[in-house]
């Protein structure tokens, strides 16, 4: 299941870190399942070096299904 | 120096190109206080606007009001928190900004300041109060800002089940007994001209505007805005069948817009510099709230460190 960032929070422990997170950020059944982590454990990417880390794999199309000419007729595959 | 303008055309650049600012960029210092002192006064605007509404749970019609207002007063709990940590991307700590709150050095919105005398003061609240932080708000989702952006799409979400849960409630009382629909004129009457002070004041007396604007964390004037909230409030009126009090207000055929009165300045000046009618009742309620808190904190603190000895203890037996 892939978990998406929702927000921060302040909590003592992790225990309420989760309970407030659900009152938080689940108000409207946002989410089924819910991770937290103290920030300072957090890496984070440099924005500033997005267009390198990021940019290089849009010419890759050959990482992709659809670049490989098949016959119409082939099924399952 | 010729590097400091370097970096800050270099930031400038990124804004006119439409580009989100985030935590880690480099930005003018000013930009940052900028950004510091309007989120932290919104994050507060949420947390005080809890009170006046607060006030009237106990008291609700019926059990369908009275959950739609808990759930109501959650959300601004909520987006106090969201505003909060965005506020603490910028390296500011939140036990400060809350200082600054209760020493009386930040504001919040003066609307919070006029007290909810009747049942109809939260439909007139969930109404106008709202729809105006909505006017206000949803420009800020395109904030240069990307932290307080992304807060503001989660708020404005939220926000438009606030204004039409306070619509229905005015609706329900102008379809009501003609004492139930002079309720609702009267909490019209009271709530209007604070709802058109909360856009702030006229563009040409607004000090941190222009910048704002160049920096793009403002996207229209406060006149604009406040000229849109008319404009689409009065047709909401009509149809409650109340009148808004104003006796300038009209419909002017060939600016395609209403023309409206002059707001009472000196009464937005004397509820911004302090002397509304319950700004020291607001303010002594946040500071109660935090203060016999305390324990709570304490003892949450006080539970995670003892949790952590026991581990670390443990593990040296093991």
């Amino acid at each position: 299941m892939s978990h998406k960032h929702a927000g921060s929070l302040h909590a003592a422990d992790a225990e309420m870190a989760i309970n407030n997170a659900r009152d938080v950020y689940t108000r409207r059944q946002e989410g089924v399942s819910l991770w937290v982590v103290e920030s300072k454990y957090i890496t984070a990417s440099n924005p500033e070096e997005s267009e390198s880390l990021f940019d290089p794999a849009e010419d890759k199309i050959y990482r992709h299904p659809t670049f490989y000419d098949l016959p119409d007729e082939l099924e399952y595959i | 120096m010729t590097e400091i303008t370097s970096l800050e055309e270099r930031f400038q650049a990124k804004i006119d190109a439409d580009q989100r600012i985030e935590p880690r960029d480099w930005m003018p210092e000013k930009y940052r206080k900028t950004l510091i002192r309007q989120i932290s006064q919104h994050a507060h605007s949420e947390i005080v606007g809890m009170l006046p509404e607060g006030n009237w749970i106990t008291r609700a019609p019926s059990l369908r009001r009275k959950l739609g207002l808990i759930a109501k007063v959650q959300d601004e709990a909520g987006h106090g928190l969201y505003l909060y940590s965005a506020a603490e991307t910028l390296g500011v700590e939140r036990d400060e900004l809350i200082d600054q709150l209760h020493i009386g050095k930040a504001k919040y919105s003066s609307i919070f300041n006029y007290p909810t005398l009747t049942w109809a003061d939260i439909g007139a609240i969930g109404w106008l109060v709202d729809g105006a932080a909505i006017m206000n708000q949803v420009p800020l989702c395109r904030c240069s800002y990307g932290p307080y952006a992304r807060a503001m799409v989660r708020v404005c979400k939220e926000e438009s089940f606030h204004q039409r849960q306070g619509y229905e409630i005015m609706l329900t009382l102008c379809e009501g007994s003609p004492a139930q629909k002079a309720m609702a004129q009267d909490a019209l009457n009271r709530w209007w001209w604070p709802a058109l002070m909360m856009f702030g004041p006229n563009d040409a007396e607004s000090t941190h505007s222009a910048q704002s604007m160049a920096w793009k964390i403002k996207r229209f004037s406060n006149d604009e805005l406040r000229q849109r909230f008319v404009d689409m409030t009065k047709p909401q009126a009509d149809y409650l069948g109340i009148t808004i009090p104003d006796p300038d207000l009209k419909w002017d055929e060939e600016k395609q817009k209403h023309d409206f009165g002059e707001i009472d300045w000196d009464e937005f000046w004397k509820v911004v510099k302090g002397h509304g009618p319950c700004n020291k009742e607001r303010l002594a309620a946040r500071v109660k709230a935090h203060e016999e808190g305390q324990w709570v904190r304490d003892a949450a603190v006080a539970y995670a460190n003892k949790k952590v000895n026991k581990i670390s203890n443990n593990s040296q037996v093991a």
